[in-house]
């Protein structure tokens, strides 16, 4: 009997706790502190990660035989402004991704203009924060050559991605450091599977951060911003959905 | 009259009993928040690559009406449970796991990750710190290393059926662990709880640069994740079959020695 009641007890208890736990994780959710120190893992993951290779190290690659039957679509599909349908409506002749900020020599370059220098062509695997992932050949310029032309300064930290497209009013952005700017692998890419970039992914330029997670990848680029500080662009977190939803800067996990 | 008790050894180490109850919460939380990144894409592959086009082995299937799971061609109804439930609201959400069973209780994909990132760090510390003192003072060697004899069929049949007849501890040398505790507890600690931490490293696309050989030892990035589903699913039943131990076996008693580290045999219902 007594038995009995105490394993009743136990249970009543455990359930009771369940629900304490539940609502008592709710708030701590809710709490901006406790977010604050959730958040310090993302400092743990960036430099544990960073200190494990040599920075330089080479996300794998993989053959033809080894690509997604279809590469998932993520995101925005389509910008669907009126500047940008009229531009793909053109095959994007008119699109110009500038090159500007803390760098001595701002740039501008047309597809054509960028198509025309050194291509790299890489097949990764393309891996989304939600879990899935997809093997794309993707071809494009090494962000470094951009980057040599118009001469970064000294103050520059930081690159900002600016995008055609916005959800929920808000402009689409992201930022990456030097280190992943300069990445061998880090490319501004127009082609995906040998094929001119479709829509859906991103055209005509998409940037491939490869040792990071997919919302890092910024699609439909227009402009590319040497910055010394993150503080002052969007919201001040380095990217849409650092700003919009809690995601981390560094994606690298 | 003052009962001249002698001290008993203690049942378990100070070390043991911090491990066992940050492990605990550890766990909790990251198999809650884990349920909530699983929501994001509740689908499981095999091979390195997988999404919404490519098969799954395993898949969550949501709709208004029903909720059902899905293993290879062969679906359970699941409405009321998964892919179909009611919130605290009274209103049809459609994620895969339910509220009671996620951190954040509505689904933030974000925040999810957050809570996971951040304890994962906890845990695998815990882990890693829990396994270097143990190995240090003997506590594996002594306790839980998997004598000779316990790989013989048929002792591992007679504990298990000591088991079935709620003798735990039949043979009891002072306390000591059984056949099945030691298996479970190596096989957990050695195990299933290393796996979890690879398998979660191994989906990292920083990592795939760093050690480019972890991915592949598990089969590629989408197969380490059905791991990790899987090993999660092994420390959910873990965690049942302990629970229903621990009830039959005198919950007051055990979970007092977990905290005060010592075993008062005598003196059970009290």
């Amino acid at each position: 009997m007594t038995r009995l009641l105490t394993r009743r007890t136990m249970l009543g208890g455990a359930a009771l706790g369940a629900g304490g736990l539940l609502s008592g994780c709710d708030a701590l959710n809710r709490s901006p502190a406790f977010q604050n120190l959730l958040a310090t893992a993302e400092a743990g993951n960036f430099h544990v990660q960073r200190a494990l290779g040599d920075r330089m190290e080479l996300a794998s690659e993989y053959t033809t035989a080894d690509l997604s039957p279809t590469f998932r679509a993520n995101g925005t599909r389509n910008p669907d402004t009126q500047s940008y349908n009229a531009s793909a409506a053109r095959g994007f002749s008119d699109w110009q991704l500038r090159v500007f900020g803390l760098v001595s020599k701002p740039q501008s370059f047309s597809l054509a203009a960028l198509q025309s220098m050194p291509q790299r062509t890489q097949i990764t695997r393309h891996d989304c924060v939600e879990g899935w992932s997809a093997i794309g050949q993707w071809t494009g310029v090494p962000l470094k050559l951009l980057l040599d032309l118009a001469q970064l300064r000294e103050s520059a930290s930081f690159l900002v991605f600016h995008c055609a497209d916005s959800l929920g009013g808000r402009p689409y952005y992201e930022s990456t450091d030097l280190l992943d700017a300069f990445h061998p692998q880090t490319i501004i890419a127009h082609r995906l599977n040998g094929q001119t970039l479709p829509i859906e992914n991103g055209a005509p330029l998409r940037l491939r951060v490869e040792r990071q997670l997919g919302y890092k990848h910024a699609k439909y680029l227009t402009g590319i911003e040497a910055v010394a500080s993150l503080d002052n662009i969007g919201e001040g977190k380095g990217g849409y959905w650092e700003d919009v939803g809690n995601y981390e800067w560094y994606a690298g996990i | 009259m003052k009962n001249s008790k002698t001290p008993k050894p203690m049942r378990h180490r100070l070390t043991t009993r911090i491990w066992h109850w940050v492990n605990a919460l550890c766990l909790l939380v990251l198999i809650m928040s884990g349920l909530t990144i699983f929501n994001a894409h509740p689908r499981l592959y095999w091979g390195e690559y997988g999404a919404n086009d490519d098969y799954a082995w395993a898949a969550v299937g949501s709709s208004q009406t029903k909720g059902y799971v899905r293993f290879g061609e062969t679906r359970f109804d699941t409405t009321g449970y998964i892919g179909n439930w009611e919130d605290r609201n009274g209103n049809i959400q459609t994620w895969a796991f339910p509220d009671w069973a996620t951190i954040p209780s509505s689904y933030s994909l974000a925040d999810g990750r957050r809570w996971h990132l951040f304890f994962a760090w906890i845990f695998s510390f815990g882990l890693a710190l829990f396994m270097i003192r143990s190995l240090w003072n003997r506590h594996i060697q002594n306790d839980l290393h998997l004598r000779r004899g316990d790989w013989r069929p048929s002792a591992i049949w007679q504990d298990f059926r000591n088991h079935l007849k709620l003798r735990f501890h039949a043979d009891d040398r002072d306390g000591s662990y059984n056949i099945i505790q030691r298996f479970s507890y190596i096989g957990v600690i050695f195990l299933v709880l290393p796996i979890m931490i690879l398998t979660g490293l191994a989906m990292s696309p920083a990592m795939d640069a760093n050690w480019p050989w972890l991915t592949d030892i598990f089969g590629g990035r989408q197969s380490a994740r059905s791991i990790h589903f899987i090993g999660m699913a092994l420390l959910v039943l873990f965690f049942l079959v302990h629970m229903i131990t621990l009830l039959l076996a005198g919950p007051w008693r055990l979970t007092r020695s977990m905290i005060t580290g010592r075993d008062t045999k005598e003196s059970e219902n009290d």
